[in-house]
C-alpha cells in the first residue's frame, strides 16, 4: 500500500490489488474517519477527500491501523440480479477475441458471482468485478459516440451497465431493462460498491 | 419569482453542490467560483449555500415579479436595473417589475446573481446545482423560465459594498506536486512551474484547458482510472494540461502532475480563453 497526496485535501491510497481496495473501502465505510468528505474507490486506488478538521498524516495513520483481514463478508450486503438479453453488437467480436463461441460466452457470463467494485464515469455506472477470467477483453479501439441506455458490456476484468445513453468504448454483449439510476430511489444507483450481482438471461 | 427574459450564453442554477456522493458516481458540482457565490448570498442576507444564478460571459436579463434585493459578484460586468447603472459586490434594490440586465464582463467569465430568499428550485440529491457533465440537477436556464424565490432567512446585512480584489490579468497559480508526478519526466514539473500557459476555448465548468509547452511523460503505459480531486492538473497524451473545476469527472485515467491550491481555484474558474497563466510549484506535501 502506498500513500500519495492528491493536493491539499486529498489522499490517494494505492493498493496492491482490487481486493485490497474493496476491503479498505468497506472498512472505511464501516467506521468513516473523522473529516472525510468522499471515498472514491477505483481499480487499484482509493481516494479520500477531506476537510480542514483532519490531515494527510492523520488519515495515513488511521488507514495504516485499519484491520484489513477481518470483515470480508458482511451480513447486510445487498444483492441484485440483472436480467440480460444477450444480443450485444460486439458479442461476435468478444467470441473472436476470447476464442470462445458466443453461446459459451453467454453461459460463462451468467455462471460467475460478481461484486460491484466501484462506480464512476457517469452517475450509476458500476464496474462489476468477479467475471470469468477467460472473458477479459480490451476496450474497442474506437469508442462509440452513442451507447444505448441499459447496454451490458465488457472491458478488462469488468462488466459494466450503461445507466443512460452516452459515449463508450466497452464491448457490448447485451442489454437490460433494470432501472440502474432512479432519482426517486435512495440510493438512486442500483449498483453501489459492495453490492453482489448475478447476471441471468432474460426470458421474453 | 424571477422571470428570465434572456439567458445569455450559459446560465445555470448553482449552490455549493453535493459533496459526499462520489461512491454513486456523482461529483460535487456547485458554483465554479465558490467564494463569489458565497459573497453574493451574504450580500442579500441568504445562507451562503443558497441557490443563485451562475452566468457565463454575462448577457442575462431577468425581471423581478416582486420587489426584492439582488447582488452580483464574480466577473465584474456592467449592470442595469430598471435602465439605471448599478454596481457589483453590493446589495441592489429591485422594484417589482424592474429588469436586471447584465452586459459582458471585461474580465473574468462567471458572474453570480443572488436573489434575496434564494432560488427555490427543487433539489436533486440534496442540492440545486447543475452538473453539466453528469446532466444532473436543473437544466440550464432558458429564455422564458420562471424561477421561484424562497423566503428570506435573515435580515439584509448593513453593508453598502464589499471590497473585492480585482481579477489578475496573468495569475500565478500555486500548485503542489500531484499523486502521479512520478509518471512524468523530471523536466515536466519544471516546465509547468516556469513557462506560460494559455487558456483555450475548450474550457468549461468541467475544466480549464491550457495550451503551452508539452509536459512529457516518462512512463507511457496506461494508468487504471482513479479518483480525481477538484484542482487536479491532469495531462492527457498530448501533453497539454487541464485543470479540473466543479463538474470534473469522479474518476479519470490520465496522470495528475499537480494540484492547484484551493484558494487559487476561484481564479482558475474566472480565466478566459486567450488569457495566460503561470504555475508556482510549491514544496510537496508530506
Amino acid at each position: 500500500m502506498r500513500f500519495l497526496p492528491a493536493g491539499y485535501s486529498g489522499l490517494l491510497v494505492e493498493c496492491d490489488d482490487l481486493a485490497q481496495v474493496m476491503t479498505l473501502h468497506r472498512a472505511l465505510q464501516r467506521s468513516r474517519p473523522h473529516g472525510v468528505v468522499d471515498l472514491v474507490p477505483a481499480a487499484l486506488t482509493l481516494l479520500l477527500t477531506f476537510d480542514a478538521s483532519t490531515s494527510h498524516a492523520r488519515l495515513r495513520d488511521t488507514i495504516a491501523a485499519t484491520d484489513l483481514d477481518g470483515g470480508t463478508g458482511t451480513a447486510q450486503q445487498r444483492h441484485v440480479t440483472i436480467e440480460v438479453t444477450y444480443d450485444g453488437a460486439d458479442l461476435a467480436d468478444v467470441a473472436q477475441l476470447t476464442g470462445i463461441p458466443s453461446d459459451e460466452v453467454v453461459r460463462r457470463h451468467q455462471a460467475a458471482d460478481y461484486v460491484v467494485a466501484f462506480t464512476g464515469f457517469a452517475p450509476g455506472f458500476a464496474y462489476v468485478a468477479g467475471g470469468d477470467p477467460a472473458l477479459v477483453v480490451p476496450r474497442r479501439s474506437t469508442p462509440r459516440t452513442k451507447v444505448p441506455a441499459g447496454s451490458v458490456a465488457l472491458a478488462g476484468e469488468f462488466t459494466g451497465v450503461y445507466p443512460g445513453e452516452g459515449p463508450g468504448g466497452w464491448q457490448l454483449i447485451g442489454h437490460t431493462s433494470a432501472p440502474l439510476w432512479d432519482l426517486q430511489r435512495d440510493p438512486p444507483a442500483l449498483l453501489t460498491p459492495g453490492t453482489t450481482v448475478r447476471f441471468t438471461e432474460a426470458h421474453p | 419569482m424571477i422571470e428570465v427574459l434572456r439567458a445569455g450564453p450559459l446560465t445555470t442554477v448553482q449552490d455549493l453542490g453535493r459533496p459526499g456522493l462520489a461512491h454513486l458516481g456523482v461529483g460535487r458540482s456547485g458554483a465554479a467560483d465558490r467564494p463569489s457565490l458565497r459573497l453574493a448570498n451574504r450580500l442579500v442576507g441568504n445562507p451562503e449555500d443558497a441557490a443563485a444564478l451562475e452566468t457565463t460571459f454575462g448577457g442575462l436579463a431577468v425581471r423581478a415579479t416582486c420587489a426584492t434585493t439582488v447582488a452580483l459578484t464574480g466577473a465584474p460586468c456592467p449592470v442595469r436595473v430598471g435602465g439605471r447603472a448599478r454596481d457589483g459586490n453590493a446589495p441592489v434594490a429591485v422594484a417589482a417589475g424592474e429588469v436586471v440586465e447584465l452586459g459582458m464582463p471585461p474580465a473574468g467569465v462567471r458572474t453570480y446573481l443572488a436573489v434575496r430568499g434564494g432560488l427555490a428550485v427543487p433539489p436533486v440529491l440534496g442540492a440545486c446545482a447543475t452538473d453539466v457533465l453528469a446532466h444532473l440537477g436543473p437544466d440550464p436556464v432558458r429564455d422564458g423560465d420562471r424561477l421561484p424565490t424562497g423566503h428570506p432567512a435573515g435580515p439584509t446585512p448593513g453593508v453598502d459594498v464589499a471590497p473585492v480584489r480585482a481579477l489578475p490579468s496573468e495569475p500565478l497559480l500555486r500548485v503542489v506536486p500531484g499523486p502521479r508526478v512520478d509518471r512524468f519526466s523530471p523536466a515536466a514539473l519544471e516546465v509547468l512551474g516556469s513557462r506560460r500557459f494559455e487558456v483555450t476555448a475548450a474550457s468549461d465548468r468541467v475544466g480549464v484547458r491550457f495550451s503551452g509547452p508539452s509536459l512529457e511523460r516518462s512512463r507511457v503505459e496506461e494508468l487504471p482510472s482513479e479518483g480525481l480531486v477538484e484542482g487536479a492538473v491532469q495531462v492527457p497524451p498530448d501533453g497539454q494540461p487541464v485543470v479540473f473545476l466543479a463538474d470534473h469527472p469522479v474518476t479519470g485515467g490520465y496522470p495528475v502532475i499537480a494540484v492547484v491550491h484551493p484558494q487559487d481555484l476561484p481564479v482558475v474558474a474566472q480565466l478566459r480563453p486567450g488569457q495566460s497563466a503561470r504555475f508556482a510549484v510549491q514544496p510537496a506535501l508530506g
